[in-house]
């Protein structure tokens, strides 16, 4: 039964998880890493760098951790071996130029690729609490999708009620009744900061909705899944500037609830809603750091010429 | 400041005048064509005209021609397309909407979409020549005694429904794939993000949203089933047929009157049959021209059928259709 299965096991505790690295440095084997891919240098955290809504890295849980991570698209080897933690209830954004691999890397976290032909992983993404390898074969990707939702580039509402968009997380996950159903879509939408504009027209067909309410319903759609973890693969890149705020401040209200990691073509972006930003190129990982400090002091010459927008 | 040069504005009129030609001769061929069309219609309904009448829907065909109705054959093409739809519909969406969304696209897959292409394109007798070797020869070859009637499905309605529905199949599978391909990708990725299956993504995404696209490929197999005459004479449609197929439940009598029993649920897919374009073949073929109006009346029947057809399919679609956007 899946509702069974795809119950959240209990809240972790802090204290209660498993003896797991929490500096910003992370990765168990950050020296053969380091080895292996000299381009990738993580800059050690300096707590006093820190800005005002990024608490000291020496207290936050990994949600997940990228570890070496290969992904290849037939020939073509677009990851190339991503070492990167996810810290829980912080967002990471992944900034890079066109075709750098970072929608490719968000969409490993759902396993996404699993829906095309010729794809295949390499290396390990670890979700904690349960320390499971999502990339590994022996993993449902059903399952996984139940706990870690994604909101994408181009919003995309199902062509049916805007109730009825949201109430197809919590049927899937066996919620049936209708009393429950309208309490889930409820709660959703009110996350999704979109309450007051719908409720008085739920059997309206989502596409009535303006672009920016679209995307707004997409993000109450993932959260009616109740997930650990939503991935957001350029959610404003279809949007203007006025949604875009509105869909900015949503997440960084959504980030107490859940984890966020959000790919962006707007560096701008990155840096004004997450916490974390990762640069990529190439299917490499140049740099990972605090999103103040990434943006202010790049360890890396290459992430100064990008932000500085000497290239990309 | 100037104006557009004399050579600009020649050019420009040039232009014109050719998009208004393009347009006069587009208006002019439309014309011509729903004329034409027009024309026949209106010559169908008055060679119909003096046979129009209730009884010609209510009698069975007869030697006198003012008496011949089209009960039996009217009767036979509504049954004959129901047993039609109810083959070709569900296999040709399963069939489709597994070749879009569950198999892998490889080698096999491309042999079986060219052969569905050119399945398509197989005239329709080869279909009769089939289904009468496979359906009424084959049958009774491999699964019973020469000339057994109990296993081959002999010259009935349900060989009719069998062969038509084989006909029209590529036909549906083709409108199913067209309309499931016109999904955008955005959408099943959506709903497999929430943590659907894929049966649960084809059930409450995929089909719904087709929904449209594939009635309108139904109703364009349907209607070229229900007009399809030489696959059922090649399977041996009769061409006078004085009784109807048995009701359920009803009493079934032998030629002295005496009750047999009562027909079985099914008993009337194995009655013999005759459809509308085979009596009216049968009567343009008589040498007696007063037959000739009951041709044109049945004729007129068929198109208002086929019509009818068209226009509720196309009201649904519509409907339908209000609440898909892309």
């Amino acid at each position: 039964m899946r509702t069974l299965s795809a119950k959240r096991p209990p809240a972790p505790l802090h204290a209660d998880m498993p003896a797991r690295p929490v500096e910003v440095t992370a990765p168990e084997d950050s020296a053969r890493e380091r080895a292996n891919h000299p381009g990738m240098r993580q800059a050690p955290p300096q707590p006093g760098e820190q800005d005002a809504a990024t608490p000291a890295p020496a207290s936050l849980p990994i949600k997940a951790q990228s570890t070496d991570l290969h992904f290849h698209y037939g020939k073509f080897h677009a990851l190339r071996g991503i070492t990167l933690p996810v810290y829980e209830h912080r967002i990471t954004a992944l900034i890079g130029p066109s075709g750098c691999g970072k929608s490719t890397f968000l969409r490993c976290f759902n396993r996404m690729h699993d829906l095309y032909a010729d794809t295949r992983y390499g290396g390990s993404i670890i979700l904690h609490p349960d320390n499971v390898n999502i990339v590994a074969s022996g993993i449902d990707p059903i399952l996984l999708r139940m706990r870690i939702s994604m909101v994408f580039q181009k919003p995309n509402p199902f062509p049916k009620s805007i109730f009825e968009n949201v109430a197809f997380g919590p049927r899937l996950r066996g919620v049936s009744k209708k009393r429950e159903l309208q309490d889930e879509v409820e709660k959703a939408l009110r996350g999704g900061a979109i309450w007051e504009e719908t409720k008085d027209r739920l059997n309206d067909n989502a596409y009535r909705l303006s672009g920016g309410q679209q995307q707004r319903l997409c993000i109450a759609r993932s959260l009616a899944c109740d997930p650990e973890m939503i991935l957001f693969d350029e959610p404003t890149s279809a949007l203007d500037p006025s949604a875009t705020l509105r869909i900015e401040e949503l997440m960084r209200e959504l980030r107490d609830k859940v984890t966020i990691l959000v790919v962006t073509h707007n560096m701008h972006q990155a840096s004004r809603v997450s916490d974390y930003t990762a640069f990529m190129y190439l299917g490499e990982l140049v740099e990972f750091s605090p999103t103040a400090r990434l943006f202010q002091t790049p360890a890396q010459k290459l992430t100064e010429e990008y932000i500085t927008g000497r290239f990309g | 400041m100037t104006g557009p040069t004399q050579a600009t504005m020649d050019l420009v009129a040039r232009r014109r005048r050719a998009d208004g030609l393009f347009a006069c001769a587009g208006a002019v061929l439309v014309v011509l064509c729903l004329g034409v069309l027009v024309l026949l219609v209106g010559d169908l309904v008055r060679d119909a005209s003096a046979r129009l009448h209730w009884s010609f829907l209510t009698n069975y065909p007869s030697r006198k021609p003012e008496q011949a109705g089209i009960l039996s054959p009217f009767v036979g093409t509504l049954l004959v397309m129901l047993v039609t739809g109810c083959t070709a519909i569900p296999l040709g969406i399963a069939a489709g909407t597994y070749l879009e969304e569950y198999a892998r696209k490889n080698w096999l897959t491309n042999i079986i979409e060219i052969n569905i292409a050119n399945l398509a394109g197989v005239p329709s007798i080869i279909w009769g020549l089939m289904a009468l070797g496979l359906f009424i020869y084959g049958f009774e070859k491999w699964f019973g005694d020469p000339g057994d009637e109990v296993f081959g499905l002999g010259r009935s309605i349900l060989t009719a429904g069998l062969t038509l529905g084989l006909l029209v199949l590529p036909i549906v599978i083709v409108a199913t794939r067209e309309s499931i391909r016109a999904i955008p990708q955005g959408i099943r990725e959506a709903s497999f993000a929430c943590g659907a299956s894929r049966l649960e993504t084809v059930r409450h995404h995929v089909l719904p949203y087709s929904l449209p696209g594939v009635l309108t490929g139904c109703i364009i197999a349907m209607s070229r089933a229900i007009g399809e005459t030489a696959p059922l004479v090649t399977i041996g449609a009769l061409s006078y047929v004085a009784f109807l197929p048995p009701v359920p439940g009803s009493v079934v009598k032998d030629i002295d009157g005496n009750v047999m029993g009562h027909a079985g649920l099914f008993d009337w897919l194995h009655s013999g049959f005759t459809v509308l374009p085979i009596q009216m073949f049968n009567w343009v073929s008589r040498p007696d021209t007063r037959f000739q109006a009951n041709a044109a009346a049945a004729g007129l029947v068929l198109l208002t059928v086929t019509l009818l057809m068209n226009g509720v399919a196309i009201v649904l679609r519509n409907r339908m259709r209000r609440n898909i956007q892309w």
